[in-house]
């Protein structure tokens, strides 16, 4: 909303809002209701005008995970040449195995490990404690997958319960193995969502790896880091190239598609560019303070925000890079004007509700206005304060924010605004379609992407297209 | 040492080495390495009990599964049913955190179950335990009966629950333990002497292929059996879309669970995900107690239909007699299209017995059969089909193993195709095999969980879908002289 007024939906006030959130909430028990209130507010146009990053409410139905999720699924899992160890009984891993589409390079079982690596907790280890199994499975690990650059320990909630001591495991088997092993104490009890998991990993990478390696060729004035781009559905590989052209090094991308040495080596770039600020903000300020690099936020979703973005990150840099910005905007903007004029007219004044995590809630807005959609409800599982403070001034004035929504929430809201579009994740899905109405998955881009950057909204704007106007939609009422 | 020397570089993993490791990963040198492995897992095709105890919870009527211990658990099971049912998996948490931990996670099942019950409506909770009140030692029986107390939920409605440590067994056990909690709490109390409802209750077991129960109740209504299909997820997992959300489309009726107690028969199809209920079945319903094994294939299929028209004295009607012989018709004309190929399966225990059932049928080898959680009892079973078969010779089983380990298998000896689930994908890839996927989970073919394996119309599914498959490689891999109209 920079040059614009803000923006209004018709029919939708602080008061209207308000009643359908308290509407909602009348079924709840006074305690629950209570807890609850505070995290669903009408746009306040500024600030977080929710409360955030609290305990989910027992037996709400929340959508969110854990930390172990957002250090397995989240952070660590997408570093390709790592065996990422789900260390504790056999669930998390094989729940969280291949399902976030974080895609990778390489071969599989040689030099990428997007596999399900666990030390299947058995009762004895229970009682026993699971460090000399610990102990024994990573050499196995170096000793079957002898590529791998390093292998990370990631607590499930049984381990930090027993007693066990995997940092100790991990600092001799590190040296004995001559490889990083990576102790990341994520149990999933840990915190109120994946977000203290993004947090805790971030520290690990802190604690053993920033700055444990120097890239080889001499640096240059235009070398920076990716941060907080996971390579959904190849999202990265839309990114970088675009970096790449207007005349940046892409020296290293935390984590989608990433490779643990660059990692290491990132203290030396000369700017991070962080996507995610939520999972990884923790990491850019340590590198700021550390090694004085400072970082941008951008957004790459939609030729508004892209252009934007831009020229945001051509403010750190020479005109040699202002200019090749320029030429690249030039460049694109025809070709993005062709994918809108041959979207928007079939979405033209149809409305969203999001409900995602990490940037998306905010981020995605514009991208539906470039096709003429208004998102008119929005929240996070697992926001901050300052995530909503962002939030407050791209959505429209009095739609509903919700902060850690209940399905109950959710169900309410959407039938009271009716969007042409949910966008939301997998639990979310079939819910909303059953009720009849649009539904892409905003997780993992419903197995299709890359959304980011130019080549991703041409990808965006035709799966937003399908999702509305399937003609399926209109067989969803019987004639008889 | 200098500082100067002591910096590492990043370096890149040169092209010959990638070249040469992905060639050892395949050899026999690898494999013997790989399968002395004493402690990691890789790539297992099993999950945790908590997943098929809320398997079993959703197919009861009005049923919400309730899962007491940390949230991100509850999300984990709800969205691998989303995946491969592509439907709506209502289920709650307690959230459980730190705090619960050091005080124990009363308080939170307490409060979560007052919110649920008021929320959410349901008829019934079934509760079960992930990782963390299972380690912790929480008392759910207890806490239960404060809750009763503390009036947070009436005295008399129905909390089954089980404890499911995901540190023991898979799955299947967490099935068969929350199937039988819910039947020990609906049935309390029900049984009458000398009442008998005249009805079969079937016990399908852990089987997320809705299609299945569906050609279950076909099969009853056919030869005219009243029955009560437990656990039965056939609605609540493949509901229609009219735009209406129901949170509970299906499952068995509470009154008929609870009424199952004074059964004529009960049967369960699936031994292995029903040992514990079955065997309390056994000690506490009325009428006859049978197991059998799941119905794939013909032979198995036709055991079925005997044991319910001797038990119910019906005749099997003309209808599935005509549907056996449309079914060895089609295997009769397809047979060469699979007769001598290898394959190796993987799966849990009564589908892997369906599998090795059905291909010695059809004169196939199952020559790598592997359980990733299994017992010395599957084994032998297993070995028996095969030494009753000449097929059977030179195939071997393989129990508690991985995915990985099969991967070697199928690099130093080869078999023309894998049957499984979507987790395969990628050694079927790396083998150049196709992989049928009759298992679970789903997360990458649409419908495939609405298309029965089980009874004569199971065996033609499986069977059409395999031999067209091979029909298909031959297509596309034969010399431009060799392709030609007919197959």
């Amino acid at each position: 909303m920079s040059k614009e007024t803000k923006k209004k939906v018709d029919c939708i006030t602080m008061e209207s809002t308000q009643a359908m959130i308290d509407a909602a909430m009348e079924i709840y028990p006074d305690k629950a209701k209570k807890k609850r209130a505070p995290h669903l507010a009408p746009n306040a146009g500024e600030g977080a005008c929710v409360k955030s990053n609290r305990k989910t409410v027992p037996g709400i139905m929340s959508a969110r995970g854990c930390a172990y999720a957002g250090a397995k699924g989240v952070v660590w899992g997408p570093i390709r040449d790592m065996v990422h160890v789900s260390h504790g009984p056999v669930g998390c891993g094989w729940y969280s195995w291949g399902t976030r589409r974080n895609l990778v390079t390489g071969v599989n079982g040689v030099s990428q490990f997007a596999m399900q690596f666990t030390s299947d907790f058995q009762e004895k280890d229970i009682v026993y404690g699971g460090d000399k199994k610990l102990r024994t499975l990573l050499e196995e690990a170096h000793e079957l997958f002898p590529l791998a650059k390093g292998i990370s320990v990631l607590s499930e909630c049984p381990v930090g319960l027993i007693g066990d001591d995997i940092n100790s495991v991990a600092k001799t088997a590190s040296k004995d193995l001559d490889i990083p092993v990576i102790p990341c104490n994520c149990e999933g009890f840990r915190g109120v969502s994946q977000s203290l998991g993004h947090h805790i990993s971030n520290d690990t990478i802190r604690d053993h790896i920033i700055g444990t390696r120097e890239f080889r060729e001499p640096a240059s004035p235009y070398d920076i880091a990716l941060i907080g781009d996971y390579n959904i559905g190849g999202d990265v590989w839309s990114v970088k190239p675009l970096l790449e052209e207007i005349g940046l090094n892409v020296k290293a991308v935390w984590t989608g598609d990433g490779e643990l040495e660059k990692i290491a080596a990132t203290h030396t770039v000369k700017l991070n560019l962080i996507h995610c600020y939520r999972s990884m903000n923790y990491m850019c300020r340590v590198m700021e303070e550390k090694y004085g690099i400072p970082w941008v936020e951008f957004n790459f979703f939609g030729p508004t925000k892209i252009r934007e973005s831009l020229r945001k990150i051509a403010e750190y840099f020479d005109d040699y890079i202002k200019e090749r910005v320029e030429a690249v905007i030039a460049k694109y903007d025809p070709i993005m004007q062709a994918v809108i004029d041959e979207y928007r007219p079939r979405l033209e004044g149809k409305t969203v509700m999001l409900y995602v995590g990490g940037l998306r809630p905010r981020h995605t807005v514009n991208a539906y206005a470039d096709l003429g959609m208004t998102v008119v409800g929005s929240g996070y599982e697992f926001a901050h304060g300052d995530d909503y403070e962002r939030t407050s001034p791209e959505m429209p004035e009095a739609t509903v924010i919700y902060d850690d929504a209940s399905e109950h929430e959710l169900e309410q809201f959407v039938n009271e605004l009716r969007p042409d579009l949910v966008g939301s994740g997998i639990k979310e899905k079939y819910l909303f379609q059953k009720m009849g109405i649009p539904f892409r998955q905003m997780h993992s881009w419903d197995y299709s992407g890359p959304y980011h950057a130019y080549n991703g909204f041409p990808i965006f704007a035709r799966d937003i297209d399908m999702a509305v106007n399937s003609p399926t939609w209109k067989l969803v009422n019987a004639p008889f | 040492m200098t500082a100067e020397a002591a910096v590492k570089y990043v370096t890149e993993i040169p092209e010959e080495e990638v070249s040469r490791v992905s060639e050892w990963i395949n050899s026999e040198e690898y494999k013997e390495k790989n399968f002395a492995r004493q402690a990691l897992v890789i790539n297992p095709a099993h999950a945790c009990q908590p997943l098929g105890a809320e398997l079993a919870a959703h197919g009861f009527e009005g049923t919400l599964p309730f899962v007491h211990g940390s949230q991100g658990c509850a999300s984990y099971y709800r969205s691998t049913f989303n995946r491969h049912f592509r439907e709506p998996a209502p289920a709650v948490s307690d959230s459980m955190t730190e705090d619960g931990a050091v005080f124990g996670g009363q308080n939170n099942l307490h409060e979560g179950l007052e919110n649920a019950y008021t929320i959410y409506k349901p008829k019934m909770m079934a509760i079960f335990t992930s990782c963390m009140p299972e380690v912790i030692g929480d008392d759910l029986t207890a806490f239960i009966k404060n809750a009763r107390n503390k009036g947070i939920v009436p005295q008399d409605y129905p909390l089954p629950y089980a404890n499911t440590p995901s540190f023991n067994g898979s799955h299947v056990h967490g099935y068969d333990a929350m199937l039988l909690s819910i039947l020990q709490t609906l049935t309390e109390g029900k049984k009458i002497e000398g009442r008998c409802t005249g009805k079969l209750n079937l016990i399908a077991g852990f089987d997320a292929n809705t299609g299945n129960y569906r050609e279950y109740k076909r099969i009853l209504k056919e030869i005219g059996i009243p029955y009560t299909l437990l656990a039965d997820i056939s609605e609540s997992f493949d509901s229609p879309l009219d735009g209406t959300y129901r949170a509970y489309p299906g499952g068995t009726p509470l009154e008929d669970a609870a009424d199952s107690i004074n059964g004529k028969v009960t049967l369960t199809v699936a031994p292995y995900a029903s040992a514990k209920t079955f065997n309390w079945i056994k000690d506490n319903f009325s009428g006859k107690h049978i197991s059998m094994p799941t119905p794939f294939g013909v032979e198995k299929t036709d055991q079925l239909l005997m044991t319910l028209a001797k038990e119910f004295g019906k005749p099997i009607p003309e209808s599935l007699k005509a549907e056996r012989g449309r079914a060895v018709d089609a295997m009769t004309d397809a047979h060469q299209y699979i007769h001598g190929k290898k394959f190796a399966l993987y799966g849990d225990p009564d589908y892997l017995i369906g599998y090795v059932t059905f291909l010695l049928e059809m004169g196939a080898r199952p020559y790598h059969i592997l359980c990733s959680k299994g017992t010395k009892k599957l084994e032998k079973e297993l070995q028996a089909l095969l030494d009753g078969s000449p097929y059977g010779a030179g195939c071997k089983i393989y129990i508690n193993k991985d995915l990985w380990h099969m991967r070697s298998l199928l690099m130093t000896d080869p078999v023309d195709a894998v049957i499984g689930d979507t987790h395969g994908k990628f050694m079927a890839r790396d083998a150049k095999v196709p992989l049928f996927r009759f298992g679970f989970p789903i997360f990458d073919r649409v419908n495939l969980h609405r298309m029965p394996l089980i009874g004569y119309q199971g065996a033609i599914n499986m069977l059409t879908t395999i031999c067209n498959k091979f029909i298909d490689i031959r297509d596309e891999t034969c010399d431009d002289r060799n392709f030609e109209m007919m197959r």
